[in-house]
């Protein structure tokens, strides 16, 4: 194969993968979609292989195949046996791979230069029959001008740096979203100071690296990047894991980007940046539907209120199971608004039976999704298609809003900041301004919670309280299941 | 003389209401029955409910005493229930230790506070209960407006010569009745759900603006009035309170307007302590049509109609009937006993917290405390603030400002200078970062850079139509898609370095992990999506 055709398989992957992102506006067009993307990946990987820039031994064509087969096996075993409760975590230690994978390559880059920088020092004759022998990514190193190396320093550089800190960050999310680890805001003393105090180093390091420091340099900002992903990540609370995610998500594009540069691989290039700005638009899109921005994100908790939250009226009334059932069988029109909780409940299949059957005695049953519900994006859309709820059913916060008056009974699932009146009535509140699902418009609300505790970001909410509200205190799938056989 | 078994319990008592007219009774067989399994025994005057359609027979088959005389009834009960507030041959009939509860109006007879209090007796004015939700099971104030309110437009109805509904027949077209409620209180929104329900056009007034929702939830149109100044009604307890002379003057103006239009206008507007403000003058009577219907339901503190004459249907000159009962409820007695008697059984549940038949009056309540107006030979009235609000505040809503379209042409023309300003602004940096760039580094670099800056444009526009309901498989696949970084570690898997060959082999394991992990699991999760 020669270097042109390699190149047009390329291209060919690049449109693929363009499409592929493109074809995700609707259910039906995605799936072909993914197609696109799995043909592009093949080309992609084929043409490499089999390129003229990948001159390989026997040992490398049995290591090749070798590696290649433990990965699918390994990939394909995961994405059959996960649940889709467990999605979020599958995709942050996916992101820790791609991290990984980084920081290795940039570490190669690193030591193939070194190694050619020593066989043209030497310039014995062995050496230079080295030299020419060499082939694939080593030649092209071999003939780069000092501009172009130093360039491709900073390149390698910047490479392991974020590939670094997308691995530590992505174990961190996938730790806190598997319950592994405390989903609570954690900091060492210093916080943000100790993370600048390591992008300043690392900084310094680039410097020296830059002057010919070696290898060490590159070893130890590795370590200050690594800390910073993990740092930077534990000072995230739960609640905006769905940010984090997708912000990792642009990382470990960033990080291909970078490692494109290295290689002088364009596709690569293109691959990444389209990975990284997409990544970026979404966790925008997440942070605007939190009414945040994204530094008070990332840097990590709510912001400081500026008074005393409004002091809530009224008392929490509990429901028992005959009297929503009652109410469900009145009911003209359902909207359901899942959360989280749903999610830990396993609830979605009985949600979906309640859903079933409601519908089959002529009510109108809806689902209200917020763009934040759940820890990733689109989670609950996820879990509610899991359960054979009808995609047509499921309307975002904006198309389903405006109905609530209009309606009957809406239940809560699970879910409390995306519902917390507090956003719109108190300017005090910590989420004052983040659209929420307004719920309580509807003549009736059920809230099926397992206690009277606060949502994840511990902010007490007045729905609970609202005379049009009662709460259906239990664990949520038990609940569902107590009230199906009610419906009749 | 029947006794009930068990002595020790406390007997609760009601006795036939003495008030003129009075048809309601504190007591039905109905609560008499819940009454008991609190633990209470109950006792009631011959002939109590017999206006209200309970007969003696019908109490004593539920196991309640019946005593001949009114005398014995306040000989034997503990607790005495009753409707009205008491005359003043009842007050001397109080002893000490014994409980009243009944509407009592304090703040308005203060005499009449003064001499049970003299008596020792503990008096719970239900009039008195807070306005909070806990306490809404013993709103008997709202309970009663809401039947005054049905039973309004029924009077209304019955002195109205036409039907509510419009209606087309063989013998000719009905146009529907226009009914103009004031004041949307529990009273007034009975009356607006009433009148609607009879299939009548239904416009309602009221001061506060929160409660337009309230009345548009019940299917009347809202009059709406242009000022300023309007009240906040969350802050006097969900009350109206006194409004400015301007806004008077505006009010009025408002109803001059909708006068000659209304078949029926029903009034409900009054405000806590003060008799009841005149906003249906006799003018407005003047403008109205022959046969149209007032019924003014504040009559019995003054009326909110120049003509009204308490507890009399006149007509006016012009033929408009006004109809000023104050005896609503009453005429509804059936109705309205059984729904003050669970008035008066909750405040009961709540006064015997075990359920043990022994009343434990417990002043740290809110509800009880509140509703309680003499105590242990103390006036208690008028009790503390309550500790939570009644009703959370309103927000002033922002109005929104009805642009005009020179307004309008000129917001969009600012907004699209402000955004070129900064595009342009943006650019001319991207621009000279380039240069920059471009100044130092080598040519292969810069070609790179084109296709960098090209795909992120791509990226962006590429995203922002992806439908929300797929981000989660916009992640897996994305994140299957970033596995291209396999390709570096296939381009050094030849390298002749083992440490590097080691390194591109792992990297190599892991990326494929994520390639067939990342694609696999969201056509698992795409294949879930289906349609109805």
């Amino acid at each position: 194969m020669t270097i042109g055709i390699v190149k047009a398989a390329y291209i060919a992957a690049a449109i693929l993968f363009i499409l592929a992102l493109g074809g995700l506006s609707g259910q039906e067009k995605a799936k072909r979609a993914v197609w696109y993307g799995i043909v592009g990946m093949a080309l992609a990987v084929l043409a490499t292989i089999f390129g003229p820039e990948v001159v390989l031994s026997t040992t490398g064509w049995v290591v090749l195949v070798v590696m290649l087969a433990i990965g699918a096996a390994a990939g394909t075993y995961v994405a059959g046996r996960v649940k889709m409760t467990e999605m979020p975590q599958l995709v942050a230690a996916l992101h820790s791979f791609v991290g990984l994978a980084a920081v290795f390559i940039g570490f190669n880059a690193e030591l193939e230069l070194g190694r050619i920088h020593a066989l043209i020092a030497a310039g014995t004759p062995e050496a230079a029959d080295a030299l020419n022998a060499l082939a694939g990514f080593a030649r092209v190193l071999a003939h780069k001008t000092a501009a172009e190396v130093g360039i491709l320093k900073v390149e390698v550089f910047l490479g392991v740096f974020i590939g670094a800190v997308t691995f530590t960050g992505s174990v961190v999310a996938f730790g806190k979203l598997a319950g592994k680890i405390d989903g609570k805001a954690k900091k060492l003393p210093g916080g943000h100071y100790l993370n600048a105090a390591a992008a300043i180093g690392s900084l310094l390091l680039l410097v020296a690296f830059f002057n010919g420091a070696g290898v060490w340099s590159l070893a130890l900002m590795t370590l200050l990047a690594l800390f910073i992903g993990y740092h930077l990540i534990m000072g995230i609370g739960g609640a905006d894991m769905p940010v984090v995610v997708s912000m990792l998500n642009s990382y470990s594009g960033w990080a291909a980007a970078a490692i494109g540069f290295t290689l002088g691989n364009d596709l690569l290039i293109v691959t990444g940046a389209l990975v990284g700005s997409s990544g970026a638009i979404l966790s925008y899109i997440m942070c605007r539907a939190m009414n945040r921005s994204f530094i008070s994100v990332i840097l990590g908790g709510f912001g400081n209120t500026t008074g005393p939250a409004m002091a809530i009226a009224g008392e929490m009334v509990a429901i028992d199971a005959d009297g929503v059932a009652a109410a469900l069988n009145d009911a003209e029109s359902v909207i359901i608004i899942p959360g989280y909780g749903m999610a830990v409940a396993q609830a979605q299949q009985s949600v979906a039976e309640l859903t079933r059957k409601l519908r089959a005695k002529g009510k109108t049953v809806r689902f209200g999704i917020h763009p934040v519900a759940g820890r990733l994006p689109g989670h609950m859309n996820v879990l509610l298609a899991e359960a054979k709820v009808p995609y047509d059913i499921v309307l975002e916060m904006d198309e389903i809003n405006d109905d609530f008056p209009t309606t009957d009974v809406a239940i809560v699932i699970g879910a409390n900041d995306i519902v917390n009146p507090a956003a719109q009535e108190d300017p005090n509140s910590p989420i004052a301004g983040m659209p929420v699902l307004e719920c309580w418009k509807a003549k009736q609300v059920f809230v099926s919670k397992r206690g009277q505790g606060t949502g994840y970001s511990g902010i007490e909410n007045p729905l609970f309280y609202k005379e049009n509200t009662r709460m259906f205190y239990g664990d949520g799938k038990k609940s569902i299941d107590t009230l199906l056989p009610m419906i009749e | 003389m029947v006794l009930p078994a068990g002595e020790d319990t406390v007997k609760i008592g009601a006795p036939k209401e003495i008030f003129e007219g009075e048809a309601r009774v504190a007591m039905t067989p109905d609560s008499a029955v819940l009454l008991q399994k609190l633990g209470h025994s109950c006792v009631i005057e011959t002939g109590a409910g017999a206006r209200a359609g309970f007969s003696d027979a019908s109490y004593q088959a539920v196991g309640v005493a019946v005593v001949k005389t009114a005398a014995a009834l306040y000989k034997a009960a503990e607790v005495v229930v009753k409707v009205r507030p008491p005359a003043e041959a009842e007050v001397k009939r109080l002893t000490q230790g014994q409980t009243l509860i009944s509407f009592f109006y304090p703040a308005q007879s203060k005499e009449l506070l003064e001499a049970a209090n003299a008596q020792g007796a503990t008096v719970v004015a239900m009039d008195m209960v807070p306005r909070i939700s806990r306490a809404q099971k013993m709103d008997a104030l709202s309970s009663m407006a809401n039947i005054a309110g049905y039973r309004a437009v029924i009077e209304a109805g019955a002195n109205f010569g036409r039907f509510f509904t419009g209606q087309v027949t063989a013998a000719g077209k009905v146009p529907p009745a226009k009914v103009l409620v004031i004041g949307a209180g529990v009273a007034g929104l009975a009356a607006v759900g009433t009148a609607a329900s009879l299939g009548a056009i239904v416009h309602a007034f009221d001061v506060r603006p929160e409660v337009a929702e309230q009345i548009e939830s019940m299917g009347a149109n809202f009059v709406y009035l242009d000022f300023a100044d309007a009240q906040d009604g969350a802050a006097t307890g969900g009350y109206a309170a006194p409004s400015s002379p301007e806004f008077r003057a505006a009010q009025l103006a408002k109803f001059r307007e909708l006068a000659p239009e209304m078949d029926i206008v029903i009034t409900t507007a009054l405000i806590p302590g003060r008799p009841a403000p005149k906003l249906w003058l006799a003018d407005m009577v003047a403008m109205m049509k022959p046969g149209s219907v007032v019924v003014d339901l504040a009559a019995e503190r003054g009326g909110n109609c120049d003509l009204t004459v308490p507890d009399q249907k006149v007509v006016s000159d012009n033929g408009v009937t006004v109809v000023g009962y104050t005896d609503f409820p009453s005429r509804m007695a059936a109705q309205a006993s059984t729904l003050y008697s669970n008035n008066i059984r909750h405040m009961l549940t709540d006064l015997t917290p075990k359920k043990d038949g022994v009343i434990d009056h417990n002043m740290a309540d809110d509800v009880i405390r509140g509703a309680t107006v003499t105590h242990q030979g103390r006036v208690t009235f008028p009790p503390p603030p309550p500790k939570v609000a009644a009703i959370a505040a309103a927000k002033p809503k922002p109005k929104a400002v009805e642009l005009t379209p020179v307004e309008k042409r000129a917001q969009e023309v600012a907004l699209f200078k402000t955004q070129t300003r900064n595009q342009v602004g943006l650019l001319a940096i991207g621009t000279a970062l380039m240069l920059l760039i471009g100044g130092f580094a080598p040519e292969a670099f810069m070609g790179h850079l084109i296709v960098f800056a090209l795909s992120v444009f791509v990226g962006f526009s590429v995203i922002w139509n992806v439908s929300h309901s797929l981000h989660t498989p916009l992640m897996a696949v994305t994140n299957a898609i970033s596995s291209i970084i396999i390709l570096g570690a296939l381009l050094q898997v030849g390298s002749g370095s083992w440490l590097v060959l080691i390194l591109a082999a792992i990297s190599t394991m892991i990326a494929s992990v994520n390639i067939f992990g990342g694609f696999l699991v969201t056509r698992r999760m795409l294949a879930m999506f289906q349609k109805s």
